[in-house]
């Protein structure tokens, strides 16, 4: 089973390592994590995404509240807003090019490099979403890939 | 006024009340010893090598309740004192240790001593700093010492550049900390408090075990009360030892592999366990799918993450042992009438027998011991068979004076942790057990004693092998001893001479209580070398673990 953490940590040195350092040494499997800073810029946030039933999450969440450095540890909810930002770079010669805007267009993705060979991608969704255009690239001839972990964030006012 | 941020260190160590600094120094570390040098208020403690001056303050730190301090330089020096900081983490002792770095435009180029000491510590210290900028060492150094001493204890690092604690600093000290991620929780939920008052209440085999966090939050006075005003009886873990009186009557002594046939049965019979501020971990709990099946369990722990960490818990409870305990005796007055405390009592607890053979017992030399010392007197032990020996037969009465290396088992521990003890106060009489393995990994430490004075009083039990390693191999590989054999062994009167300490060799079994009263009566530091029987095992009893 999945879960999303949000975690806002201290924005200096180090923190990162500290986070991650603490998954590997306790044995928890990290999915994905994404850092960057809130709207203080003390304050960054990592989402990470942990694969683990509810004994895991909560040692994980346990854990991660005893670094000094963590100032909050949040279980995001199934429901909220996640997403993930990939590049993919596909064959595209000049005649399949129609093909590949049309599925673009279908998954709302942005064509934002093109060259003679190929065009380049750029899609965000939650992770089905990526993997399913990925499979749509795929008999294409996909180059290069790159994904970024998940963020999220919970939906309403709270 | 500008001063160094060396000075600044030492200032601010000063105004934490630091009076004892172990350490050792070198290259990078010296800015901050030249300040040191200059302190009339901290006595400086100069170990021979870096890891005792860890284990040193941490030994102080138990016996005291206070901050133990140590010091090194940068690379091999910061390096040496992993072990103590480590040590000192399992056991949750309060240290801060500091240590010098090469100057920042150094770190990251591999300069000469220099190792990424942060980094290093990170998974075994509750917390650590790399001090880049010279204005943030106050601050740090609050913080340290108010992250090493709070909420669950444990060792700080402080990692300073050379050219940081060269340079000017307006010193102003804070008075208080904001750590955002840092808020220990003390007081203990009032209905989880209810609700264990209620299981007391509602069963017929309450059992009490006690952890090192008896110690730590200070609470064996209140243990005591609950323990008496309901008649339960009390188990402990190797770190709790000292938090119940030894020579108590509901006192079933040590439960786990190494522990008795009462406690264990006890753990395995209880309708309702009680952990208080213990973590449970493999030693004590042995088997975890056989641990207390017909009990319910209420755990109270000052750090939530070891509640449900280990054992599965049904009333959990986060805060200060001392103030929920407390409130608990407030609730509950109604004395068991079960007889059930009794039977536990009645049981033979460490059932082993002596094994004939060349040799003392040392079981009846730490039981004599148990009788003859006084209840002030701090122990301190190496790990092994004479730690586990110790642990069985010597009743400790006071929380604080027993010091023993628990959850990391790091021999060597014992001789600077003694030292540390005894520098907390001279005047007290501090004894160390120890087995001629564990001795030899520390035993230049003497030379720390001798160089402050210290009277150290010191029970070596011989049997020239690594005693519980060789029990490990007879009951897990055959008996196929390997590496167990010490036959290189000094003559360790010669050593304590060469010290400067007395020596008595026992080899008779007739001797025994004379030497131990020439030990613990001598006015000079001695060393008792009693020759023990190699075939006395350790375990006694494991049916149920």
């Amino acid at each position: 089973m999945k879960h999303t953490l949000a975690v806002l940590v201290e924005n200096h040195a180090g923190v990162l390592s500290k986070v991650s350092g603490l998954f590997s040494r306790r044995g928890f499997n990290i999915d994905s994590l994404a850092v960057g800073i809130t709207e203080d810029p003390k304050i960054s946030r990592m989402t990470i995404v942990v694969d683990g039933d509810e004994y895991i999450v909560e040692q994980v969440s346990k854990q991660l509240n005893k670094l000094i450095d963590v100032i909050k540890v949040q279980d995001i909810k199934e429901d909220s807003v996640v997403r993930e930002l990939a590049l993919i770079k596909v064959n595209a010669t000049s005649e399949i090019r129609s093909e590949i805007t049309e599925i673009v267009n279908i998954f709302r993705a942005k064509v934002v490099d093109i060259s003679k060979n190929t065009m380049t991608i750029e899609i965000s969704g939650d992770s089905t979403k990526v993997a399913a255009i990925q499979n749509m690239l795929q008999p294409f001839g996909i180059q290069e890939m790159v994904r970024t972990g998940a963020i999220a964030i919970d939906r309403g006012s709270k | 006024m500008a001063i160094t941020g060396g000075q600044a260190i030492i200032c601010a160590l000063e105004a934490e009340g630091v009076e004892l600094v172990f350490g050792y120094p070198g290259g990078a570390i010296l800015p901050v010893f030249d300040s040191l040098r200059e302190s009339s208020k901290i006595h400086y403690v100069l170990v021979r090598q870096e890891q005792a001056a860890a284990h040193a303050a941490s030994g102080y730190a138990r016996a005291t309740g206070r901050v133990g301090v140590c010091m090194a330089t940068s690379g091999p020096g910061a390096t040496n004192l992993i072990t103590g900081i480590a040590t000192a983490y399992m056991d949750s002792i309060p240290l801060v240790a500091i240590t010098g770095q090469v100057a920042v435009d150094l770190i990251g180029r591999d300069a000469f001593q220099e190792v990424d000491i942060t980094g290093a510590t990170e998974p075994f210290s509750k917390h650590n700093y790399l001090v880049k900028n010279v204005n943030d060492i106050p601050r740090v150094i609050k913080e340290a010492f108010h992250i090493a001493s709070t909420g669950r204890p444990g060792p700080v690092l402080i990692d300073i550049p050379k050219d940081v604690a060269l340079s000017s600093i307006n010193f102003k000290y804070p008075d208080t900390v904001d750590l955002k991620g840092y808020k220990p929780n003390y007081e203990g939920h009032p209905l989880q408090i209810k609700k264990v008052v209620k299981a007391i209440k509602e069963s017929k085999k309450p059992l009490i075990c006690v952890g090192g966090g008896a110690i730590l939050s200070d609470a064996a006075q209140e243990i005591l009360e609950l323990a008496e005003k309901v008649n339960v009886p009390v188990a402990m873990t190797l770190m709790g030892i000292g938090g119940f009186p030894g020579s108590h009557p509901l006192n079933l002594g040590l439960l786990g592999i190494y522990g008795t046939q009462a406690a264990n049965t006890a753990v395995n019979e209880a309708d309702l366990l009680l952990l208080l501020g213990a973590r449970m971990g493999d030693r004590a709990t042995g088997n975890l799918d056989k641990f207390a099946k017909k009990a319910i369990i209420a755990h109270i722990d000052i750090d939530p993450a070891e509640i449900g960490k280990n054992v599965e818990v049904d009333i959990p409870i986060v805060g200060d042992l001392k103030g929920i305990v407390k409130e608990i005796n407030k609730l509950n007055a109604d004395k068991k009438e079960s007889n059930w405390a009794e039977e536990l009592m009645a049981k033979d607890r460490l059932p082993a027998q002596y094994v004939e053979g060349k040799g003392l017992d040392p079981k009846e030399i730490i039981q004599e011991l148990s009788k003859m010392s006084n209840n002030d007197m701090i122990v301190a032990t190496d790990v092994g068979q004479h730690q586990m020996w110790t642990s069985q037969y010597y009743k400790v009465e006071k929380p604080g004076t027993f010091i023993t290396s628990g959850g990391l088992g790091t021999m060597g521990y014992g001789l600077p942790a003694a030292i540390g003890a005894k520098m907390s106060d001279t005047e007290r009489e501090v004894l160390l057990i120890t087995g001629d393995g564990s001795f030899q990994m520390n035993l230049t430490e003497l030379a720390t004693a001798a160089q402050e004075n210290l009277k150290m009083k010191i029970i070596l039990f011989n049997n020239s092998s690594l005693g519980m390693v060789r029990e490990l191999q007879q009951q897990s590989f055959e008996s196929r001893y390997f590496s167990v054999h010490m036959t290189g062994n000094p003559d360790f009167s010669k050593i304590a001479e060469a010290y400067g300490l007395k020596s008595i060799r026992v080899t008779d079994k007739k001797d025994i209580k004379n030497a131990l009263k020439e030990i613990l009566e001598s006015k000079d530091g001695i060393l008792g070398e009693f020759f023990i029987n190699l075939d006395v095992n350790v375990v006694p009893y494991r049916e149920g673990i």
